[in-house]
């Protein structure tokens, strides 16, 4: 069944504080971006009898601004924005790469990054992108905002550890210096649009004169309730040289990090051997 | 009270504004043109152009239109004098049942407004989240591949 459009109270803030302030009145009121995953539950008579408060008048949330070391995203912006920006195109191309992989263009067109990272999915395509260029994340509240580390922004399946009434104002990515050696995205899934991911993996690798890891940072999605960094591998791999051994050993400590599951989409085997394969490539250079 | 072009035109909706703008333009403003497949965000039949980008109806709740321009099919041609678009389909042969073809129509006048290249690849990419049960999309990629010839020498 679907929701009901007349038991449903809309309030449609101009401006942040307004909107923060109709969240301090009612935590439990949920903010809508794009639609692309809230409309989909409500259609689904999921949602019925909430309070919807629409962020969309908020236009500078969706501004995308550069400054000397780093770039600012607002929650607002859409897949489709962050695929045109010059800045994000030229610093950022792995989360571009992931971008123009979520769902297609009518999803990109609306779809918000902000609401990818509320919406928690453990197949969030943009995540091991984020989690490897390691953005911090500014929330609001009509109480006062913080800073969380993109890694502590995830608590378990379809969870933040956003607080109620709190919201994602905008993300700040961190120009990389150096630039990193070698950069790997790799979206895994049945059909090349409209597919929810089996594995999605991003990696940075900066190697250093002699040839040795100077710094490996490399994440995998949809193989664990939230998306994970390959912490083992990568501590395993720094300051050693990527031979046939270490990069075996490397294969090894991966399933340290991961914790893939049998579902509708794949397995839990073919999700393990697709990761090994993923980072086994990545590190060899193919 | 929500404000919004619709084909040009000025339209105002006074109903919830939850509902589902694919709900407005079929049954407020009879605009049946656009279709509903999934209702969840799949399948692009229900595909219009909110501000001259591709988005799905069936996601959209009317207020977040307010103020904004919207394009259907209807605004593509009339069955007396059909757009290029819509003129290269019927030739082709890029629609059967019709029920994607609406959707179809929309996101392809969006490639080529934006100048989108005529290649397979490129036109089957700009088409992926529209969903055809039926013509196996060959004759859909010639479709809009012809139109783009056609209006290149314009
Ligand atoms: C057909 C289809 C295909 C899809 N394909 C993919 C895919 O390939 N990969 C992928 O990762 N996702 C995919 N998605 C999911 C979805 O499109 C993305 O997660 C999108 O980024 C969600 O953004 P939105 O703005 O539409 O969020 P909304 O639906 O507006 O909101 C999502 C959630 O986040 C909350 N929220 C939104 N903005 C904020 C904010 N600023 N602060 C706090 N909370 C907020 C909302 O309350 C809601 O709970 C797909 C969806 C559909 C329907
Ligand atoms: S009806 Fe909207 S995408 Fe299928
Ligand atoms: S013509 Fe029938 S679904 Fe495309």
């Amino acid at each position: 069944m679907r929701g009901d459009p007349g038991a449903t109270t809309v309030l449609r803030p101009a401006t942040p504080r307004q909107a923060l302030d109709a969240l301090r009145r009612e935590p439990r009121a949920l903010p809508l971006a794009g639609g692309t995953d809230l409309m989909v539950s409500w259609n689904a008579g999921l949602l019925g009898g909430r309070t919807v408060v629409d962020l969309s008048r908020l236009r500078s949330w969706a501004a995308i601004r550069s400054g000397r070391e780093s770039v600012v995203v607002g929650a607002l912006a859409t897949h489709a924005a962050l695929q045109e920006s010059a800045v994000v195109r030229r610093e950022f191309p792995l989360l571009v790469a992931a971008c123009a992989t979520i769902g297609a263009v009518q999803i990109q067109n609306r779809g918000t990054i902000g609401g990818n990272i509320a919406n928690a999915s453990p197949a969030g395509d943009t995540f091991p992108a984020l989690a490897v260029y390691e953005p911090l994340i500014q929330a609001v509240s009509a109480s006062g905002r913080r800073l969380i580390a993109f890694s502590e922004i995830f608590a378990g399946v379809k969870k933040t550890t956003l607080c109620p009434g709190e919201l994602i104002e905008s993300l700040e990515l961190p120009f990389l210096r150096p630039k990193p050696s070698r950069q790997l995205f790799r979206k895994v899934g049945t059909r090349a649009a409209q597919a929810i991911s089996k594995t999605v993996a991003a990696g940075l690798l900066w190697l250093d004169k002699k040839g040795t890891v100077a710094e490996l940072r490399f994440a995998l999605g949809s193989v664990a309730p939230t998306v994970r960094r390959l912490s083992a591998a990568e501590r395993f791999l720094a300051g050693k040289r990527l031979d046939a051994d270490s990069i075996a050993e490397a294969c090894r400590l991966l399933e340290k990090d991961i914790s893939p599951i049998d579902d509708i989409r794949s397995t839990r085997h073919y999700r393990l051997e697709v990761s090994k394969n993923l980072l086994r490539q990545f590190l060899e250079g193919r | 009270m929500i404000a919004f072009k619709v084909n040009g035109k000025k339209r105002v909706f006074k109903g919830a504004p939850f509902t589902r703008l694919i709900d407005v333009l079929r049954e407020h403003l009879r605009l049946t043109g656009t279709k509903e497949g999934c209702g969840e965000g799949e399948c692009g039949a229900c595909t219009v152009l909110l501000d001259g980008e591709p988005v799905n109806s069936c996601l959209v709740p009317v207020c977040q239109v307010e103020g904004r321009t919207v394009e259907t099919v209807e605004g593509l041609g009339s069955p007396e004098k059909l757009g290029v678009l819509q003129r290269c389909f019927l030739e082709r042969g890029g629609a059967q049942c019709g029920i994607c073809t609406p959707g179809m129509l929309m996101t392809a006048q969006a490639h080529l407004r934006r100048g989108g290249k005529s290649d397979d690849a490129s036109i089957r990419q700009a088409l992926a989240g529209n969903l055809c049960r039926c013509t196996g999309y060959r004759h859909i990629v010639e479709a809009v591949a012809e139109a783009a010839r056609a209006e290149g020498k314009r």
